[in-house]
């Protein structure tokens, strides 16, 4: 009897602590101290170790960008880096509280991976990447070619539709690690590497002689990269939209790193509401009203991170393109804040 | 003892019974086992709902959309359901497993009498093998093997040729297919003709042996019946069979059949790793069949090779064939590390590719499971029935 007892009241407890684990993000992550943020295992401008270990690139300024709005601080960011198939698990399952690993934003992962993109930070594209030996300048010359492709990604789809609607032949070697993947290229087990546009530069820049290696103009594919929340909390899922929306906005407004401490005293409306001089919008996202100002002083508006680790100042020199603001041809909007 | 015969369930002359209290404990365990798997499996249901994850088989009817670097049977990159790729995951991990399962025998069997020679270099070679190749990891000697291949073999536009029509290069080895035509089942119909009458030959050789003593070339005749019938059926039933010869065109070799080169780095890391410990086995088996029994035959006037096939292998068997099953079975885990090199198995492509586009880690992983415990079972039921079969008989 007494066995029986312990036991039903075991199980009662586990019950208990399975329900806990699932509390709101904000005050997890704030308890914690520190933002558990999904990264990948190295896609050079976007998330990658440099040679002293420290993480670098757009993705990890987003993820300390959400630290420094939420925990004051943008170096209170923990790195878990997740290869393409993990991600999403790993996110819904509550091991990470962010993933910001260029994921592509799709209907059906929005809708049935018990995940919610909190909107785009890079607008990408699927394009190849090849040997300048092979003498290919379209895509549409490249019938019969060999891919090097990484599993689990929308990379393998749209290469399977691109193909089978232009009536051409092709075969896949699919890696699972994108290092693993350059490496298959490199050695010649396949004749063209496809992948998004932005990840291309990154492989070609890592090769021994990129010279000898040519993006091809073509682009198959829309590939809007975004940070990813887990679904159903929509607390979280505001902070980290705004975040993104707020780094946007300093750059619209001409507020840097540099400059923002001036920018306090700024007679324009939008940059105090932005950086909280006026209005509460801090506060109504569960912050205090310099989450902003924290965010711009510690990790730099959204230009400066792009010309850092993917534009003009980085070894991938990829042109803004359609990652400039709205006002300068690009897709880049932020929501107002107001 | 009146008294004794009535004792209810209730009465303390029940439960001081030993053998009833041992009944009741292991009810109590085993009902509690199932309580906590079903309070496992049901909070687990209830947390994917509350995620709004879907769940379910259904995806097994969707159209996959990915291509596959290797298929056994049709597949199509646009149509081809998850269900299929399933399939054709599971007949890779077979075809991997089978192609290294018969090589490291060989190999292992080979290096194993190789370590007992009497001749100083074969065995300090096949030591030197045996302790090289086991103590690597066998993920680093995939990687090893898949980069040596890669690496040696030249591009397509370069391609080693063998007999014209064979092509070895850094996409795999290119094959002229055979085609079959209608009549080409005469050939198969010749193949299994041969096949029995051999069987009753042998069978009958060795029963005149028994009883006669007698000696019959069995070896020359069988394989003389097996290559013989079908080549003459061939050539009586207008030679059926013609070649899709490999052409190139393009960046790529067109026709033929490829074996792709994870295949070959695979295949041959895992025959290479598995047959150190078949050999350790097998000289461990051979070791143990007393000295005196190989004297007794030598004695008799015996030819070595005679010794070592009736008197001293029927007995190292007994010993072998244990240990053995586990390789067989380690075999067919380890080829899951066909991930490092993308090999399309099982695990790199259904709990791989196909669990990312569908994102049902549950359901995906747990037909992954399935998978290599029916494999495993499967052998060791295969093994074990063999192993019982050619043990000691008490009489």
């Amino acid at each position: 009897m007494n066995v029986l007892k312990i036991a039903s009241l075991s199980v009662a407890s586990l019950a208990l602590a399975a329900t806990v684990s699932s509390a709101d993000t904000l005050s997890n992550v704030k308890s914690k101290g520190v933002l558990n943020c999904g990264v990948s295992t190295g896609i050079p401008g976007f998330s990658t170790t440099d040679s002293k270990g420290v993480w670098k690139g757009l993705d990890v300024d987003f993820c300390k960008s959400v630290a420094a709005a939420v925990l004051g601080d943008a170096s209170k960011v923990k790195y878990i880096p997740m290869t393409a198939k993990e991600r999403f698990v790993a996110l819904a399952s509550g091991e990470i509280d962010l993933l910001a690993r260029a994921s592509t934003w799709t209907a059906t992962r929005d809708t049935s991976l018990g995940v919610t993109f909190a909107g785009v930070n890079y607008f990408d594209g699927q394009g190849f990447l090849v040997n300048k030996k092979l003498g290919v300048s379209k895509a549409s010359e490249l019938d019969g070619a060999t891919f090097c492709i990484q599993a689990g990604t929308t990379t393998e789809l749209n290469l399977t539709d691109y193909f089978k609607s232009n009536n051409m032949e092709y075969k896949a070697v699919t890696y699972d690690t994108s290092g693993q993947t350059g490496d298959g290229f490199k050695k010649g087990r396949c004749d063209a590497i496809t992948s998004d546009a932005s990840q291309l530069a990154g492989i070609r820049s890592k090769m021994d002689n990129p010279a000898g290696y040519v993006i091809l103009s073509d682009i198959i594919s829309k590939e809007p990269l975004g940070p990813v929340v887990r679904q159903g909390d929509d607390k979280w899922f505001n902070i980290v939209k705004w975040t993104m929306y707020a780094t946007l906005q300093a750059e619209e407004s001409g507020v840097t790193m540099q400059n923002v401490d001036a920018q306090m005293k700024s007679n324009n409306p939008s940059v105090q509401r932005l950086l909280g001089v006026s209005g509460k919008t801090g506060e109504n996202l569960g912050l205090d009203n310099a989450w902003a100002y924290r965010v711009v002083k510690q990790v730099g508006n959204y230009g400066q991170s792009y010309d850092m680790h993917v534009g003009k100042d980085s070894p991938l020199d990829i042109p803004r393109g359609l990652n400039k603001l709205w006002n300068k041809g690009g897709l880049m909007y932020p929501m107002p804040i107001r | 003892m009146k008294k004794n015969k009535k004792t209810s369930l209730f009465s303390k002359g029940f439960f001081n019974n030993p053998e009833n209290r041992a009944v009741i404990y292991q009810i109590v365990t085993l009902g509690l086992v199932i309580l906590f798997t079903m309070y496992l499996v049901g909070n687990l249901f209830d947390n994917v709902e509350k995620r709004g994850i879907t769940t379910g088989f259904a995806f097994l009817d969707e159209a996959a959309g990915f291509g596959v670097s290797q298929n056994l049977i049709e597949y199509n990159d646009v149509s081809s359901t998850y269900g299929r790729v399933f399939v054709v995951g599971v007949l890779n991990t077979l075809l991997v497993s089978a192609i290294a399962l018969v090589a490291t025998t060989i190999i292992g069997l080979m290096i194993g009498i190789g370590r007992l020679s009497s001749n100083w270099l074969i065995s300090k070679l096949c030591m030197v093998y045996v302790e090289i190749f086991r103590n690597i990891p066998i993920l680093l000697q995939i990687l090893f093997w898949y980069n040596v291949v890669l690496a040696a073999l030249p591009s397509p536009r370069k391609s080693m040729v063998f007999f014209e029509h064979a092509f070895l290069n850094n996409r795999g080895f290119i094959l002229p297919k055979p085609l079959l035509e209608s009549n080409a089942i005469y050939i198969g119909f010749a193949i299994l003709i041969a096949c029995a009458s051999v069987f009753y030959l042998v069978r009958w050789s060795k029963k005149r042996h028994d009883e006669t003593g007698e000696e019959f070339p069995i070896f020359k005749v069988s394989l003389s019946i097996l290559v013989l019938a079908p080549l003459i059926v061939y050539f009586v039933s207008g030679q059926p069979i013609s070649a899709d010869y490999p052409a190139l065109k393009g960046f790529n070799f067109k026709g033929g059949f490829t074996i792709i080169p994870e295949l070959l780095a695979l295949a041959f890391a895992l025959s290479i790793y598995t047959a150190t410990y078949i050999a350790e086995a097998v000289r461990a088996g051979i070791e143990s069949v007393p000295t005196g029994q190989k004297e007794a035959a030598k004695s008799l006037g015996l030819k070595d090779h005679i010794i070592l096939q009736k008197v001293v292998l029927p007995q190292a068997l007994r010993v072998i064939i244990p240990p053995v099953i586990n390789q067989y079975l380690n075999l067919i885990k380890n080829s899951s590390l066909a991930t490092a090199i993308g090999y399309p198995e099982i695990v790199t492509l259904f709990s791989g590719t196909a669990l990312n586009q569908v994102g049902q880690a549950i359901e995906i992983i747990l037909m992954t499971m399935a998978v290599y415990l029916t494999f495993s079972i499967v052998i060791s039921v295969v093994l074990n029935w063999v192993n019982a079969k050619i043990q000691i008989k008490g009489r």
